[in-house]
């Protein structure tokens, strides 16, 4: 009787709501025919339709829970006048827009779709071209941001913006996105357990990811590929980067991850490809990080400095220029039960372990980061010499740098 | 065929013409042409990407066309040595003897070069692939380098009667610009690390042939990437058309001097 009771009141309360909401056609043609004069229409909680067509509106501020859903992606063009969408109420969906030509200031960071201290969000399947900013996330937690995607047209890094930013914002989940031609891919600052996952992040003309202090984050499974500089993180702590793959970040300055000021972050599952350097680290401690596949990469990893209690298990190393440079004697990593496609050594007892250990770290590597004009020896027959005899009988390198464990097969 | 008097160039390019055929005809030539067959077969084989093999092939080449060049103008000088007797014998001139072996030596070494790794490149589509320009680099500074120390053995034969003595020496020149020069080269930089020092490896790198070979090589290549700021301010030298004008400036007076030397000692010597 009571389950059945309680049936009834909720349908009651469902049919009660509905009755309240109505949905609003808007298109060119209409009766409706602008964006604004729908949401000034509009009451809480009801729907935009917003018909194919082209809307030449900016500054649309929608501060009452709306969903705007575009049908065949209506195009709105804020013709480089200004900001085009700002969100300040919670509860707002926008699904399905085409929206071009943002504006550029030097002195306010104009957005397709801002949204700013409000919660529970939905922002999805929206394509932004011609932008500024894209989507910026100011101070607004809860939301959701899934499968849009941004093509920029950046040039300079000066007068261009990040494609999804988050300033100050938590429990956000971008994913399934792709951004590309912008600044930063994606940018996040302030903003604690955000999950970023799925999202392809290329040919943008800074990084394909910044991190700066955002704490307890997880990215997965995104491509970062081409960027100028790769992938930034910096000064957070507990983040956990997992299967990504950090391709092609390939020039003077490039990486395919920088990590400054990391620390009990967890990589894990990671492919970095032709990289100039695949992981760049300074500063960071008590980071784990096991099977990564580092693959043709100029430096596979270079520690910088102040790095302690870092554990590298399980990883593969295949065919990279340099696997691991160092720039001080000391030692306070472990290397343990990794595969390296340079190691020589034998498995008499063929366990699948080699019997010699290996030392990553090249006399030459050690060289360069001391005398940075020495990498003009690169590939000489001399540096293959001293290389080996290092190998044989480490006298610069640290002596408790090695893997005693190296496997010799590759990982899969 | 008796030798008649002929015009000096004319010798020159008889003599050119039997040194070369000799060395096509013997063994070693098609051993060192083998060899550059069967390593371009099996480095395209192996990873069936003309530029990445383009890169290993450079470190083959920077260590190993100097080496042969150095011990097979050494061992030809030697072993013909009778036969020039003979030659000096007739009213030919001395340049032209000696130029035409030195001719034949390192035309038939650079024949076996560019068409030992020339063949299996061409067969595994290089004309289609962007890497022809890195290649065709390869090949030029492959034979600059064989006709560099062919003429650098020369020189030291003709200036050493001892055939123990002027291998020796042969096999210490090029263990010097192979590996000690760039021993000392590093070695300096770390001394004077405190010093801007860009200027002194564009020049400690011009004045060594198989430096310069190098880097030319390298800068070419995506690897330059890893050279950083050092290697930005070699693209910027070596980068332009002026830059490679003026290596290839610097390599050919590396040949020129060691051959107008081998001139003027055969003028001088007494046999």
């Amino acid at each position: 009787m009571k389950i059945v009771f309680c049936f009834l009141l909720g349908l009651l309360c469902y049919a009660g709501q509905a009755q309240h909401t109505k949905v609003i056609e808007v298109c060119p043609t209409c009766p409706v025919s602008t964006i604004k004069e729908g949401i000034a229409m509009a009451a809480t909680n009801d729907t935009l339709r917003i018909k194919k067509g082209t809307y030449l509106e900016y500054n649309i501020v929608i501060d009452k829970p709306l969903t705007l859903l575009g049908e065949d992606y209506p195009i709105i063009d804020g013709e480089d006048k200004g900001e085009i969408i700002r969100i300040v109420s919670d509860s707002v969906t926008i699904d399905g827009l085409f929206i071009k030509n943002v504006g550029t200031s030097y002195t306010t960071d104009w957005a397709a779709i801002r949204v700013v201290k409000s919660e529970n969000y939905l922002i999805q399947n929206v394509v932004l071209e011609k932008l500024f900013f894209g989507i910026y996330l100011e101070r607004s937690n809860n939301g959701r941001v899934y499968n849009n995607k941004i093509k920029g047209d950046a040039v300079d890094e000066y007068n261009s913006g990040n494609g999804i930013q988050l300033w100050y914002s938590k429990n956000v989940v971008v994913d399934r996105n792709s951004v590309q031609g912008v600044r930063d891919g994606i940018y996040l600052e302030f903003s604690d357990y955000i999950t970023i996952k799925n999202n392809v992040s290329t040919k943008n003309l800074r990084y394909g990811l910044h991190f700066m202090f955002s704490n307890d984050d997880i990215y997965t499974n995104n491509t970062f590929d081409n960027n100028g500089a790769g992938v930034a993180v910096m000064f957070s702590k507990r983040i956990k980067m997992l299967n990504n793959t950090f391709r092609k970040n390939w020039g003077t300055a490039a990486f395919g991850m920088l990590l400054k000021e990391i620390n009990d972050a967890e990589i894990s599952g990671n492919t970095f490809e032709e990289n100039t350097i695949g992981i760049n680290i300074e500063g960071s401690n008590r980071i784990e990080y096991h099977n990564n596949n580092f693959i043709r990469n100029g430096w596979a990893v270079k520690v910088m400095g102040a790095c302690y209690a870092n554990t590298f298990k399980n990883n593969n190393f295949l065919y990279n220029s340099f696997d691991i440079s160092y720039n001080s004697k000391m030692n306070d990593n472990v290397f343990d039960q990794n595969y390296w496609s340079e190691y020589t050594g034998y498995d008499l007892d063929k366990d699948g372990v080699g019997d010699i250990p290996y030392r990553p770290v090249k006399l030459f590597s050690y060289i360069v980061n001391r005398t940075p004009e020495t990498i003009i020896l690169l590939r000489s027959l001399f540096m293959d010499i001293i290389d080996f005899s290092e190998k044989v009988s480490p006298v610069f390198t640290p002596d408790n740098l090695l893997d005693a464990n190296p496997l010799m097969k590759r990982q899969k | 065929m008796p030798l008649r008097l002929l015009h000096p160039h004319l010798y020159m390019l008889k003599i050119l013409k039997y040194s070369f055929y000799d060395l096509i005809r013997s063994r070693w030539s098609y051993v060192y042409f083998m060899f550059y067959l069967l390593l371009g077969f099996v480095l395209l084989f192996l990873n069936n990407d003309v530029s990445k093999a383009v890169i290993t092939l450079m470190n083959v080449i920077i260590v190993l066309v100097p080496l042969i060049g150095t011990i097979f103008g050494i061992m030809y000088y030697y072993n013909s040595k009778e036969f020039t007797e003979l030659l000096l014998a007739q009213p030919i001139p001395r340049s032209s003897i000696f130029l035409g072996q030195y001719l034949g030596v390192a035309g038939s070494l650079t024949l076996s070069l560019v068409l030992g790794l020339g063949i299996p490149f061409m067969l595994y589509g290089l004309f289609k692939s962007d890497a022809i320009f890195d290649f065709s680099l390869l090949l030029v500074t492959g034979a600059f380098l064989t006709a560099i120390f062919t003429a650098l053995a020369f020189n030291i034969a003709i200036s050493n009667e001892n055939k123990i003595k002027g291998f020796g020496y042969a096999v210490l020149l090029w263990l010097f610009l192979a590996v000690i020069y760039d021993g000392l080269f590093l070695m300096s930089l770390i001394i004077f690390e405190e010093y801007p020092l860009d200027k002194f490896s564009l020049a400690a790198t011009m004045l060594n042939p198989i430096d310069l070979s190098r880097t030319l090589i390298l800068l070419k290549l995506d690897i330059s990437a890893l050279l950083g700021y050092t290697g930005a301010v070699f693209k910027q030298f070596f980068g332009t058309d002026t830059g490679l004008l003026v290596s290839m400036l610097m390599l050919l007076t590396w040949t020129v001097l060691p051959i107008w030397r081998i001139v003027y000692k055969a003028k001088r010597k007494d046999f």
